[in-house]
């Protein structure tokens, strides 16, 4: 087994643990390149169906061509799809910067989802490597009531095995790319020749590293057109991938009181 | 590649996935810094890092302060402690590695569990000058629990011992005893400074007499775990599928390899099963999958496992698993409040759940000197050997370092972690001991004085026949419980009407009266109270049997009073009866009566009953004080 072998096989374990222990259960999809690999190891995990709902929390503010790419692969993959709206800015926190701000939208959209579908499971395609609390993160991520993370007290998590308290209110993160890293993403995309919105691939000198709403996230200077190229790129770079997002650079912490408060 | 999946030459032209390496050691010992440094020193940070963390140094008045690239959470920062472990990809040459930083605070043990314990080697930081500390104790025994093979350690901080040959062979002859004494292969002792970068990834010119590798060179020397796939079939069933008709069987792979055609058993019950097709979603066909896969298999005929059960090789009995309903375990307790005999738990073992009780704590780990012990409990974040019994035979394989095997954590009954279990292997079962699964009482010691006002204890009152033992004994029970000591009398006329009412007066029969006698007594005692027995109980080691069975809290009392004496009171004229023959194996005249030689409290003959009571009352009150 090669490095992606084995990084898929330990996200397909991952995957079926969640099916099985995590009653109803949910993934997200936001269309960006981490979930769908994530959906697409869900159809390798389950033999090449999705057995849970797919959720995309839609801000209303994405690219047309990401709607566009929707509409058409979940008809293809046959997802059981479901759509939950954001609540407008005006009702987000006024003490977070602006971009935070627009992003914790997100945040409420899915935690309506998650009351709304009293789901105990969500899957979400987080990766250690994109932001340092998500390093911090666990596979099962326990989130008490009213979603909220607390970072100082998770369980303790290893040999594979994942704990999964439950009391009302609670449900379990479970992130099965925790240990993928962005080049991982895109060698694996290669291999599998997986779906992708053109928003990633270069065009006038310019392509999208990292997919948020289009108020939040610039394009970065890139000339690579294909995913041969990306990789490319990408064994050359040392620049982070989220440099693209406005509300990592707000302030030191904003970032990590949008993830204790339930943002991905 | 033919018919096996084991092709050397192919396998090297593949990426290697990272090795993991944990850092680990006492805090303040340097871990964070050094990882900022390996970092900083292979040339592994993103654009911008380095300037964020000068930034952040200068507004905190710091110089370069290396930790921060990894202490990323603001409580971090501003506490300076590491809370949680994170993980970090670095490259030396060809080879991809993923640092784990542990942090150190004993609190945070559990994290760094979580951090290390698929690690593939360790760096263990000590300073220097300070030498092994608490935690590093406690890291070294955990990195032997959880089984790291490569251990390095760095001697941090050699830099304040100006690298002085003799004090740095000091420290580091100090290293290696405590590192042998728990059967860890050290791969090298670097005398480093991380912060300045003494033998990180150069080698410095402040100790030129140190010939060893580097700290990059060591981690360079670790070698990448060795296949999986020699070894005996196991795949633990993950979950059972049914798509359109077909039933999948769905796992990982631990060890071996299966291949179409195999004959398989399936769990404790050992049916056995042909593999009819080994599945895939989207990948090549092909008839073999192994170690670490995570593949579906058809079986012929069309059996419906169970999550759980263990799929190995049918027909070979050298290749089984271990069946047994009682296991020994190593455990490392992550539960903040300590373990006790009695308690049950679920085990895990890989995807199995298993209803287990705490037969028996076996050996405890004194953190100070890494002896074993043998102990009543297990504290937070300790260090323990225990039997485990589980109402079925259970399959497993025992631990082995770098393998999957027998690695088993302890589940409480709202699904959290609270202990590691990598097992030992099957426990025998002592001679005439039924599978029994005591459960233990949760009330712990503390709030049992608490809620009594005093501890609890067995006094254990023994002399001839109308000596005295029973009225004193009640009369010390009155007055005990007069100043509030929850007090019982357990005598040898009230057993003996009851719970011994099947007993006579023969040495077994008095053996065996005693025996239940110390067992009511020590449940009694464990559920707060202070016991008085009054027993003849005429030999002495059927008092130590009874010393043996309620352990800490016996007292010895012996009611001293001569046998002219006792047979002039003669109460309740046996003595008259044994003289005249009418009973038979009376202690004092026709069978003998052994005096303690050294009992706790002695009662001498001249003692009225007032006094004696008085006497007794006192001993018990400064026995029980909290």
């Amino acid at each position: 087994m090669d490095d992606l072998d084995q990084l898929e096989a330990q996200s397909i374990f991952v995957l079926r643990e969640a099916h099985r222990k995590l009653k109803p259960l949910s993934l997200l999809w936001s269309l960006g390149k981490d979930s769908n690999v994530m959906v697409w190891l869900a159809r390798k995990a389950f033999m090449g169906r999705v057995p849970f709902p797919v959720m995309h929390v839609d801000t209303g503010k994405k690219f047309p061509e990401m709607y566009a790419f929707r509409e058409e692969y979940a008809k293809k993959w046959d997802l059981d799809l479901i759509l939950g709206d954001c609540p407008p800015v005006e009702e987000i926190d006024p003490s977070l910067p602006p971009a935070a701000r627009s992003a914790a939208r997100k945040t409420a959209g899915l935690a309506k989802l998650i009351d709304e579908r009293k789901l105990r499971g969500v899957i979400a395609g987080i990766r250690r490597d994109e932001q340092a609390t998500r390093a911090k993160e666990r596979v099962f991520s326990p989130r008490g009531a009213g979603h909220r993370w607390d970072v100082r007290n998770q369980p303790p998590e290893f040999w594979d095995q994942y704990a999964t308290p439950y009391e009302d209110g609670m449900h379990i993160r479970v992130h099965p790319l925790l240990s993928w890293r962005e080049i991982d993403i895109w060698r694996y995309i290669e291999r599998e020749n997986i779906p992708l919105v053109d928003l990633y691939f270069a065009k006038d000198g310019k392509r999208y590293r990292s997919l948020g709403d289009q108020d939040i996230t610039s394009p970065v200077e890139s000339n690579a057109s294909t995913v041969a190229e990306v990789i490319a790129e990408l064994e050359n770079s040392k620049t982070s991938e989220r440099a693209g997002r406005a509300m990592d650079h707000e302030s030191e912490d904003a970032f990590e009181r949008l993830r204790v408060a339930g943002y991905l | 590649m033919g018919d096996t999946i084991v092709n050397q030459t192919l396998e090297q032209a593949y990426r290697a996935a990272a090795t993991p390496i944990v850092i680990v050691g006492h805090v303040d010992h340097g871990k964070s810094t050094l990882i900022g440094r390996l970092l900083y020193d292979t040339d592994s940070l993103q654009d911008g890092k380095l300037a964020q963390i000068v930034e952040s140094s200068r507004k905190r008045g710091l110089a370069v302060e290396w930790s921060f690239l990894l202490d990323s959470l603001q409580i971090e920062r501003d506490q300076g402690v590491t809370v949680d472990s994170t993980r970090i990809p670095f490259r030396l040459g060809s080879r991809e590695f993923v640092i784990v930083d542990a942090p150190g605070h004993r609190q945070f043990l559990r994290n760094m569990i979580t951090g290390a314990a698929d690690a593939e080697a360790a760096v263990l930081v000590v300073d220097a000058k300070e030498g092994a500390q608490e935690q590093t104790r406690r890291h070294a025994l955990l990195l032997r629990l959880i089984g790291i093979r490569h251990v390095i350690v760095l001697l941090n901080k050699a830099d304040m011992l100006g690298f002085d040959e003799a004090q740095i062979a000091q420290a580091e002859s100090d290293v290696r005893q405590l590192l042998g004494r728990l059967e860890i292969t050290v791969e090298a002792v670097v005398p480093a400074s991380a912060r300045d970068g003494d033998n990180i990834a150069s080698r410095s010119e402040r100790s030129a007499w140190y010939k060893g590798p580097t700290l990059v060179e060591a981690l360079s020397n670790v070698q990448p775990p060795a296949p999986r796939l020699a070894l005996p079939f196991r795949m633990p069933v993950q979950d059972v599928y049914r798509f359109d008709g077909v039933r999948y069987v769905a796992g990982r792979i631990e060890r071996g390899t299966v291949r179409q055609g195999d004959k398989l058993a399936i769990g404790v019950q050992g049916q056995v099963a042909t593999v009819a097709e080994v599945c895939r979603w989207h990948a090549p066909e092909h008839p073999v999958a192994g170690a670490g896969e995570s593949i579906a298999l058809r079986l012929e005929p069309d059996l419906v496992p169970d999550r759980g059960d263990l799929l190995f090789p049918a027909g070979q009995s050298e290749n089984a698993p271990i069946k047994s309903a009682r296991l020994r375990t190593r455990l490392f307790w992550l539960r903040g409040e300590p373990l006790r005999v009695g308690e049950s738990f679920t085990l895990r073992l890989a995807t199995a759940e298993h209803d287990v009780t705490v037969a028996s704590i076996d050996a405890v780990v004194d953190l100070d000197d890494l002896s074993m012990g043998p102990g009543d409990i297990v504290q937070p974040d300790g260090f323990a050997e225990v039997t485990l019994a589980a109402s079925h035979a259970l399959l497993f394989d025992a631990f082995t370092p770098g393998l999957g095997d027998g690695r088993g954590v302890l589940v409480d009954r709202f699904q959290r972690i609270v202990g590691g279990a990598p097992l030992i292997g099957e426990a025998e079962l002592d001679e005439g001991v039924l599978a029994i699964h005591p459960t233990g009482s949760r009330v712990s010691a503390e709030a049992q004085q608490r809620a009594r006002g005093h501890r609890n204890g067995v006094f254990w009152l023994t002399g001839l026949p109308g000596s005295g033992k029973s009225t004193v004994a009640r009369a010390a029970e009155l007055a005990l419980t007069e100043q509030g000591v929850q007090a019982t009398v357990l005598d040898g006329d009230t057993l003996r009407a009851g719970l011994c009412s099947d007993l006579g007066f023969s040495p077994e029969d008095r053996r065996e009266n005693i025996r239940r006698a110390a067992h009511v007594a020590k449940i009694l005692a464990e559920s707060g109270q202070v016991v008085v027995v009054a027993l003849v109980s005429p030999l002495r080691e059927d008092r130590e049997q009874a010393r043996r069975i309620i352990g800490e809290g016996f007292h010895e009392v012996f009611v001293d009073t001569p046998l002219e004496t006792c047979e002039t009171r003669d109460p309740k004229g046996l003595y008259a009866a044994a003289r005249s023959g009418k009973i038979a194996e009376f202690t004092g005249v026709s069978a003998p009566y052994e005096a303690p030689l050294e009992p706790e409290l002695r009662l001498a003959a001249d003692l009225s009953e007032e006094e004696a009571s008085g006497s007794l009352t006192g001993y018990v009150l400064r026995a029980v004080q909290p």
